[in-house]
């Protein structure tokens, strides 16, 4: 029997996965082929999807993009040996010799693409639970010590050490603690958070439950998005088969510690993606942000000490703990240690998900990896770290993606996403649109964010309008210290950041001529 | 294309029912009514207020609060066009005019004979392969306005005046 790989991804379904999937299987019957399809998760190169892929005795052969045109004439020139010969245009050769895969440093994403993500088996066959295994069989405080170690720090943006959050919570002496997992990944440009969900949904039922351990917590949850309804339903299918086989439930495998998974689901808010807002979401509230103090660490979700932690930093956890913390310190720069999935999206003609070690510059992610626009036309700008994050020219595109360096140019890796934008992009009103986003999703809690941005767009609009007065920009520039500085948390606080930084790298287009207005 | 249930107290007690024991109930039984009756009705306040021991005030500002809890029946079809900055990258602003015009109905909008509803939202998590729409549960990435045209012709307009 040949295995044939079609990826159940959502990227991979919104390009006509499911149609291929059913017309391998209808060509392989006509033929009297004898086949099985798994449906994997996605590799990552996202152009190619559907990425199809064939066992073969030598490794897996990939083919893509393939379209239901395709299906037959696939057939005909020996797919299913995944011979080279005849040549078909698709022929891709051995996957893993796809440069832009094998010049990536897969820790986190290892497994994603390659394993049945709703196997146990597959799992454990491919190294997973072993972290969880040997977590079992160590101390609270040298879980702990390991993640610490590790130099890990929080993914979900703020870049804050995981040890240290872990060890707050563990420190806390309360009866009940909770694990909560953020995937509310709300940001535009960023979807490691889905994909990892959806291609290896028990990695992250593992780091929990090494969360768990860590901290002596016996609930936790998971917060996804509504917009994400096929990782909702992979990784409640996933949490379901770990409950069989006792990866959740009582007494893990025979140890003292238990631990119970949920899945929760947002309900379209952005703004339920900051930690606090989260908790009350998930405690049934308005998602309206909590002044800190005090920490979630210490007082988090139904008031009990919590780790909150972003999906990509949690399922970062069972390679630290399988492989050890220096391991994963071995990679990267500075005070970035380990691994990123950076997600490159927007106009880039290589779409996907680039894992790599830090010190990695926008340069080699946008031109080595990315091949440049989509369109063919040259790059302007990269907005990097989401919506709250700076737009960047290619003078800065040999910044190596580190914390600090970012910080530096006023600017964040963020959550690691990078949109491309081509020269026919408008930086004014990319500035209007993150003031609209802001004005959108704001909790409403602070007057410099509530009423801020709406200023802002209207301020803009007349920009836009063309003919201001250079006094609007003034205007523009005093706002954005007002919620810079006044606002709660980084919603306010760090809308200013798009804002500024295409006013400042991309001036000429807020100087708009009043004949656009003339003209109407 | 989503066949929704009518009102009926019972049913909505039963979902509530369903949640009894567990903390932090409120959304997940909100996101079953909307998933039952197709929105939330008026009459779900009182009830869940008193079922909850919540304010009417607190259930309604929740509701209020997030943009998926609706207050009126939305179309049998909901039409979500990414608005984001990646699908922006690739002429998600077009797109957005296009499907108004194709359907024949303003950018959060209902149509009037109920088939349809249009929605702007901000990133579906396909960054990489936008424009990006999400017609029901089902995502279409690479939705270029001839894509639009294939995916939502059942849809269309019905009079050729709208579509202008
Ligand atoms: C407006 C706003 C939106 C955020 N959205 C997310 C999100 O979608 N996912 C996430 O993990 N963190 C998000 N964060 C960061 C969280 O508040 C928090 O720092 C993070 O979940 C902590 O986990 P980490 O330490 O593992 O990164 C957001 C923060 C702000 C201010
Ligand atoms: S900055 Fe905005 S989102 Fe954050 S607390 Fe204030 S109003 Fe809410
Ligand atoms: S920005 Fe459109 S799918 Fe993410």
């Amino acid at each position: 029997m040949i295995t044939i790989y079609v990826p159940r991804d959502a990227a991979a379904l919104s390009v006509g996965a499911d149609q291929i999937a059913a017309l391998i299987r209808i060509e392989a019957d006509r033929r009297g082929a004898d086949i099985q399809i798994v449906r994997n998760g996605s590799r990552g190169m996202l152009w190619l999807e559907p990425l199809v892929e064939v066992a073969t005795p030598e490794g897996r052969v990939a083919y893509g993009p393939v379209t239901a045109a395709d299906v037959p004439a696939l057939f005909d020139a020996g797919f299913l040996t995944g011979a080279p010969q005849p040549p078909h245009p698709l022929h891709l050769g051995p996957t893993e010799e796809i440069p832009y895969l094998k010049n990536q440093e897969r820790l986190t994403f290892a497994r994603c693409g390659v394993i049945d993500p709703l196997s146990v088996d597959d799992y454990r066959e491919h190294g997973g639970f072993a972290g969880l295994e040997r977590a079992l069989a160590m101390t609270p405080e040298q879980v702990i010590a390991e993640v610490t170690e590790s130099g890990l720090r929080g993914r979900g943006g703020a870049g804050f050490p995981t040890g240290i959050k872990w060890k707050t919570v563990h420190d806390a002496v309360a009866d009940e603690k909770f694990i909560c997992c953020n995937a509310d990944e709300g940001d535009s440009g960023t979807f490691a958070d889905r994909m990892i969900m959806e291609g290896d949904p028990f990695i992250l039922i593992e780091g929990m439950t090494i969360a768990a351990i860590a901290v002596g917590a016996r609930q936790g949850y998971i917060y996804i998005r509504s917009e994400y309804p096929h990782a909702i339903a992979t990784l409640r299918d996933a949490i379901t088969a770990a409950y069989v086989e006792n990866w959740l439930g009582d007494g893990i495998h025979g140890s003292a510690h238990s631990f119970d998974l949920e899945v929760r689901v947002g309900a379209g808010a952005y703004i339920c993606g900051e930690e606090t807002a989260m908790l009350e979401s998930l405690e049934g509230k308005r998602g309206m942000v909590r002044a800190k103090p005090p920490l979630p660490a210490l007082e988090g979700l139904f008031g009990k000490p919590t780790v909150v932690n972003n999906v990509l930093s949690l399922t970062s956890v069972p390679v630290i703990l399988a492989r050890g913390g220096a391991f994963y310190r071995d990679f990267g720069v500075g005070r970035s240690r380990g691994t990123q999935p950076f997600q490159l999206g927007g106009n880039i003609r290589h779409g996907g998900i680039v894992e790599k070690a830090f010190g990695i510059t926008l340069r080699e992610l946008l031109y080595d990896f990315g091949g440049g626009t989509a369109s063919g036309r040259p790059i302007r700008a990269v907005q990097v770290g989401g919506p709250l994050g700076a737009y960047l020219p290619p003078e800065h595109f040999d910044t190596p993606k580190d914390y600090e360096a970012f910080a530096a140019r006023e600017a964040m890796v963020g959550h690691g996403g990078i949109v491309v934008f081509d020269d026919t992009v408008d930086m004014a009103m990319q500035a209007r649109f993150a003031m609209e986003f802001c004005a959108a999703e704001s909790c409403g809690k602070c007057t410099p964010c509530r009423i801020g941005a709406v200023r802002g767009v209207e301020i803009l609009d007349r920009v836009l309008a063309g003919g201001a007065s250079p006094k609007q920009l003034t205007l523009l520039e005093g706002l954005c210290e007002v919620m810079a500085d006044g606002s709660l948390c980084a919603m306010g606080g760090l809308t200013p950041m798009p804002v500024r930084s295409a006013l400042k790298h991309f001036p000429e287009d807020f100087d708009r001529p009043a004949a656009a207005l003339a003209a109407e | 294309m989503a066949d929704h249930a009518p009102w009926t107290r019972d049913k909505a007690l039963a979902i509530v029912e369903s949640y009894r024991g567990q903390r932090g109930s409120l959304l997940p039984i909100l996101h079953d009514l909307q998933h039952e009756f197709g929105f939330i009705d008026d009459q779900a306040v009182p009830l869940l207020a008193n079922a909850l021991n919540l304010s009417r005030a607190e259930v309604h500002g929740v509701i209020s609060f997030y943009h998926d809890f609706k207050r009126e029946p939305q179309g049998r079809t909901v039409v979500k066009v990414c608005r984001a900055e990646a699908c922006q990258a690739v002429g998600a602003d077009r797109l957005v005019e296009h499907a108004a015009r194709r359907l024949g109905v303003p950018l959060g909008g209902t149509r009037a004979d109920g088939a349809v509803t249009l929605e702007g939202v901000f990133c579906l998590g396909n960054c990489a392969l936008g424009p990006t729409v999400m017609i029901d549960d089902h995502l279409h990435g690479r939705v270029d306005a001839n894509r639009f045209d294939a995916l939502a012709a059942p849809l269309a307009a019905q009079v050729s005046g709208d579509a202008r």
